[in-house]
């Protein structure tokens, strides 16, 4: 059955009878996963792929899309007396606008890397003298954690900066700013989160087949053959090509912790801009879980990205990383100069990685 | 940071489990599964500490596998 899922053969298959399909035409498809990146860069999915189906990637990097002033906010934070600052490990070496949170710990910051923001709460239990702030970073597949734990009750010197962002308000901006695309790969972790239905709204709308796949390279195939197919047909329903782990509801528990813990608010989406509706504000009732508020950190606002990068082209899939002039000379994971090179979903940092093997 | 991992629940207490992943036991919460029934043997989804949904053992197996390339290529082996 694995070895089903992965054989290059069936891959190649599927991929010849989207070649057939899509005869004629010239198809852009966008995914807006780092994961899906990372399976499609690896198997060399565009590589199997007829030259008229063109895969970009999308913002589906929440690190990639953190404001630089953002991170600047925190970094300064982790450098104030009795102030912890914890986070996950692929925030570290993010460029903020003037530092990033390892340049921070370096100056004597307390930075700490965490895997779950239970870990963070159980260092705020047990360190009463130090305020711990989470920096929270992530899509609807992250965001429960933190709603469920803020709920159920932190410690008074614990509190969350949101940078949580919400996926199908993204993918509604890019469409109507027009950007040119003839369907979307729905994010499969994200979708364990929030089902089929959201995506239901913007296919109809928009008139775009959306299709929610799997991790696997057949996954990854089946559903732009699912995509390629109903272009040609003329039909936009959504999709489910993994239907192993994403339920037409979502997850209810998770979706009711989170409308109950958040609202919706706008938010700036680094190298994007602002996107109505795609941020998540703690609701009044757990305000003093804010960090934003309880320490004056300002949010997301307009921002550059650092001199001479084009993250924000390649997060709206207009260029490809190595179209980049920095790409691989002055930018590289051990020196990145954007955050699309820093985090393991970013899409010039996965797309680095597989061409220097070649 | 999507990436989310299968593990098999090997111990439960409440809504704390203990699961293994590839080997590796951790404890994960499954506040958010709740009401899937899950019970020990099973496999979850875990994210950051947490199952965010049960899924079938053929299905834990597969992602495993990618899990563990995305792993190595991270440290730069060759695959
Ligand atoms: S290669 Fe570096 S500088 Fe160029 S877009 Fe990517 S992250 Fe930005």
């Amino acid at each position: 059955m694995l070895a089903q899922f992965r054989d290059r053969e069936l891959v190649g298959r599927v991929a010849s009878e989207i070649a057939e399909a899509s005869r004629g035409k010239r198809l852009k498809i966008m995914h807006v996963c780092g994961t899906h990146e990372w399976t499609i860069t690896h198997f060399g999915i565009r590589d199997m792929l007829p030259e008229n189906v063109q895969i970009v990637a999308g913002p589906g990097c929440p690190v990639c899309v953190t404001p630089g002033n953002e991170i600047d906010a925190i970094a300064e934070l982790s450098m104030m007396k009795g102030m912890a600052v914890t986070t996950f490990g692929d925030v570290l070496r993010v460029p903020g606008n003037r530092t990033s949170l390892s340049e921070a710990k370096a100056n004597g910051g307390d930075v700490r890397v965490v895997y779950s923001i239970a870990d963070s709460i159980r260092m705020a239990k047990e360190e009463k003298g130090k305020e711990v702030v989470h920096f929270s970073i992530g899509f609807e597949t992250t965001a429960p954690m933190a709603a469920v734990e803020i709920i159920r009750g932190a410690p008074e010197n614990f509190s969350i900066f949101s940078a949580h962002k919400l996926i199908p308000p993204a993918m509604d901006f890019l469409l109507r700013a027009g950007v040119n695309l003839d369907g979307f790969i729905c994010p499969g972790h994200v979708s364990t989160i929030i089902g089929v239905r959201p995506y239901r709204g913007l296919a109809a709308k928009y008139r775009k087949p959306m299709v929610i796949a799997g991790f696997e390279p057949l996954d990854v195939v089946l559903g732009i053959r699912n995509i390629v197919r109903q272009v040609v047909a003329g039909t936009h329903l959504v999709g489910n090509e993994y239907k192993r782990a994403v339920r037409d509801g979502g997850n209810e528990i998770a979706l009711q912790t989170l409308d109950k813990a958040f609202e919706v608010r706008d938010a700036y989406w680094r190298g994007v801009g602002k996107i109505p509706a795609s941020g998540m504000l703690l609701r009044r009732k757990y305000r003093g879980f804010d960090a934003a508020l309880k320490f004056g950190i300002e949010v997301g606002k307009e921002d550059r990205m650092p001199a001479g990068c084009s993250c924000g082209e390649v997060l709206k899939g207009m260029m490809a990383p190595e179209e980049c002039p920095l790409f691989g000379r002055s930018c590289t994971p051990e020196h990145p100069i954007g955050p699309c090179m820093v985090s393991i979903e970013g899409t010039c940092a996965i797309v680095y990685k597989f061409r220097r093997k070649k | 940071m999507c990436l989310a991992i299968p593990a098999k629940v090997i111990k439960l207490d409440g809504e704390r489990a203990e699961v293994e992943i590839g080997g590796i036991r951790k404890e994960a919460s499954l506040a958010l599964v709740a009401d899937q029934g899950v019970g020990i043997g099973d496999y979850v989804l875990i994210h950051t500490g947490y199952a965010i949904t049960k899924i079938d053992e053929v299905e834990a197996e597969s992602i495993l596998k990618t899990w563990r390339q995305v792993m190595a290529a991270e440290k730069g082996e060759s695959l």
